[in-house]
């Protein structure tokens, strides 16, 4: 049943789905890089987590699904928040603890939530979301749909228990959830070989009899292929899922150690970001002609004007009252 | 040795008691290259090699399980847990295991292991990274729940934390990680468990706190000198269990009044049984009600806010002064 497959014929690419790809790429690149420099001017609290570097997984993944389907995360997950559509003004306002943020400025950036585009949320606690991806999966079955669930999550959680126990559970109880699991070979400094006695992350869906599969996280057009295909079969006849993405996140595991050189050398990352997933996008873009150099220019002033907007929403969105610590406790 | 802040002076608890007893181990995520998040216990995987500061997966749960094996058999584990908010993923193992095998075994076995975790806010972190949770520990039978208030009383008490015959869960604020720096002495220092310290004497109202806390009661009794002329006196806890009832008793019994800050919620929190066991110890001084000025009975609020939810001098000045006009 399980899968090994790193190098993916990438599907054809016409220019409306180059320019959505490339765009929602670029518009989390953009955000990411603002929001590390409004954190460095103590703007925004918590301790900040950059999707840098692994834009292709999010933006293949979601491109998959449809408005109705659900996503869910883990505290990297200003990317996955924004490819599923959230509103980057309302993203970044609740970065910055401000009452117009998607959690009223309560949550802060490890814990978005947006009801309106089925986003259930950022979670701080490694490998604690697996298993509410497979009660969504449970629901989703129990009401008769036939929408599904992406969960993503790092390599760390396939250290906990919980990853384990969701694995065997949607796989007993057939529930329409794909699991993604973004191997970027490091769970804070701890590199993945000195934690996993198995490193082939997709290899445990053996284990479970689910289908499982490695795909290249740096290639948003493999991700999109590899992702669709499970997404429609799980639509289909209920079959979860564990894809592997291998990626690599280009910045330190949070504002804490902004390189994150201590624990990798500087040539391993200097190498990784060669394989840059929004140059990878834009080069095959240019080289089928269906992206111009003029477009990519567009879409680069398009996201840059979007990004400010957010953050000039942000400055000007009021910080939460008082009495909001005491909202949303219970039913109020 | 000079002046350290908090973290070195932990570290060099670590670092003395593991070249006195071969026997003591750590073990976490990220503690050994790396040297912790906060940095606690850096430079110990160079002296002390892989098998003595052990980094583990990314797994709580078989942290605390494995070094509850090791105690069994003669080890003494010293568990990090990067943030206080990640322990319930162990709790089981804390509450199941670790504080019941000296009772479940009729004393065959114990746990001489310590678990250290930084725990509070003030550091504009979110949620699970700013709880105060000690409560919890606090209520379970064979555990001890230690929380130190500034690098002196960290270094001696967790010195005496790793020597402790039953597991200790020893909680460190994160505010005071790098706040202040304390004279600390070479040699190696240890203090009881279980025994609280006067930080300041006065004979008109006592404050009791611990932890982070303990700052915030001496700015509040430092205001109600000058501006009420009233002589506070101040407890610092440093272990919430055993409770040192004694020394609470005694200062109420002197003060007739008292009021208990920390930065756990409220209800069913560490004031509760403090100010229960000043009925019990001081009942017959009492002039007026025991207060309470801690967290709100709400999960802790965004960073924008969090010193609404945490007490300050403000408010423990208040409830004193309540307490005072009663
Ligand atoms: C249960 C739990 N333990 C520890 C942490 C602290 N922590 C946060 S992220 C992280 C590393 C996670 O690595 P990975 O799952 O690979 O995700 P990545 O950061 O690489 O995206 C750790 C140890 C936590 N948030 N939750
Ligand atoms: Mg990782």
């Amino acid at each position: 049943m399980a899968q090994a497959k790193t190098t993916i014929l990438s599907p054809r690419l016409d220019a409306v789905l180059a320019r959505r790809l490339l765009g929602q790429m670029a518009l989390i690149r953009r955000f990411e890089e603002k929001a590390a420099e409004m954190y460095a001017l103590g703007k925004i609290g918590g301790f900040l987590h950059l999707y840098i570097g692994q834009e292709a997984v999010a933006v293949g993944a979601t491109s998959t699904l449809r408005p109705d389907d659900y996503a869910v995360s883990s505290y990297r997950e200003h990317g996955h928040c924004l490819a599923k559509g959230s509103d980057p003004r309302r993203v970044m306002a609740e970065l910055f603890g401000r009452r117009d943020g998607l959690s009223k400025g309560k949550g802060g950036s490890m814990h978005l939530f947006d009801k309106s585009v089925n986003f259930l949320g950022g979670h701080g606690i490694v490998g604690a979301h697996l298993p509410l991806a497979a009660g969504a999966g449970f629901a989703i079955n129990y009401q008769g749909g036939d929408q599904v669930v992406l969960c993503f999550f790092g390599d760390g959680a396939v250290h906990e228990g919980e990853f384990h126990e969701a694995m065997n559970l949607v796989a007993l109880w057939k529930l329409p959830v794909i699991y993604i699991c973004e191997n970027n070979r490091y769970a804070m400094g701890t590199a993945i070989h000195r934690a996993l006695a198995q490193t082939e992350i997709w290899r445990f869906a053996e284990t479970y009899g689910i289908h499982g599969e490695a795909v290249d996280g740096m290639d948003v057009l493999a991700v999109r292929e590899c992702v669709g295909r499970v997404v429609e079969r799980a639509r289909r006849d209920k079959t979860p899922a564990l894809i592997e993405a291998r990626t690599y996140r280009f910045r330190g595991h949070s504002m804490r150690d902004p390189a994150g050189a201590v624990y990798r050398t500087r040539e391993e990352v200097e190498r990784e970001k060669q394989r840059d997933p929004i140059a990878l996008l834009t080069a095959r873009g240019l080289k089928d002609g269906v992206l111009s150099e003029a477009d990519v220019r567009a879409i680069e002033q398009n996201v840059a004007d979007a990004v400010d907007e957010a953050v000039a929403f942000a400055e000007a969105s009021p910080e939460p009252p008082a009495s909001f610590l005491f909202t949303d406790v219970y039913k109020d | 040795m000079g002046k350290l802040n908090m973290v070195k002076a932990l570290n060099l608890a670590l670092l003395q008691e593991m070249e006195r007893d071969d026997g003591v181990v750590i073990i976490g995520e990220d503690v050994g290259v790396d040297g912790g998040v906060f940095r606690v216990t850096e430079d110990l995987h160079r002296q002390f090699g892989g098998t003595r500061v052990i980094d583990s997966p990314l797994a709580e749960a078989a942290i605390i399980g494995t070094a509850v094996g090791m105690a069994l058999y003669g080890l003494k584990p010293i568990c990090e847990i990067q943030f206080s908010g990640f322990a319930f993923q162990c709790f089981h193992q804390i509450e199941n295991h670790a504080a019941r095998y000296r009772a479940r075994s009729q004393g065959r076995f114990h746990c001489q292991m310590v678990l250290r975790m930084p725990y509070g806010g003030g550091v504009r972190a979110l949620e699970h990274h700013t709880e105060s949770e000690e409560q919890f520990y606090a209520h379970i039978p064979g555990l001890k729940m230690v929380i130190p208030s500034g690098p002196r009383t960290a270094r001696a008490l967790l010195a005496s934390a790793i020597r402790d015959p039953d597991p200790v869960i020893f909680f460190e604020s994160k505010a005071l990680y790098h706040a202040a720096k304390e004279e600390v002495p070479d040699e190696i220092e240890t203090m009881p468990i279980g025994r609280a310290r006067i930080d300041r004497e006065g004979r008109d109202l006592t404050l009791i706190a611990y932890g982070a806390m303990l700052r915030v009661a001496r700015e509040a009794a430092e205001v109600l000198r000058e501006e009420d002329g009233v002589e506070v006196e101040v407890i610092d806890l440093l272990t919430v269990s055993p409770l040192d009832r004694e020394t609470i008793s005694a200062s109420v019994q002197k003060t007739g009044r008292a009021v208990v800050v920390h930065e756990a919620s409220r209800n069913f929190g560490p004031g509760a049984e403090i100010a229960a066991s000043i009925m019990e110890g001081a009942f017959l001084s009492l002039e007026a009600p025991v207060r309470r000025v801690t967290a709100y009975d709400v999960p802790f609020v965004g960073f924008a806010r969090e010193w609404v939810h945490i007490p300050d001098a403000a408010r423990v000045v208040s409830a004193a002064r309540d307490t005072l006009a009663y």
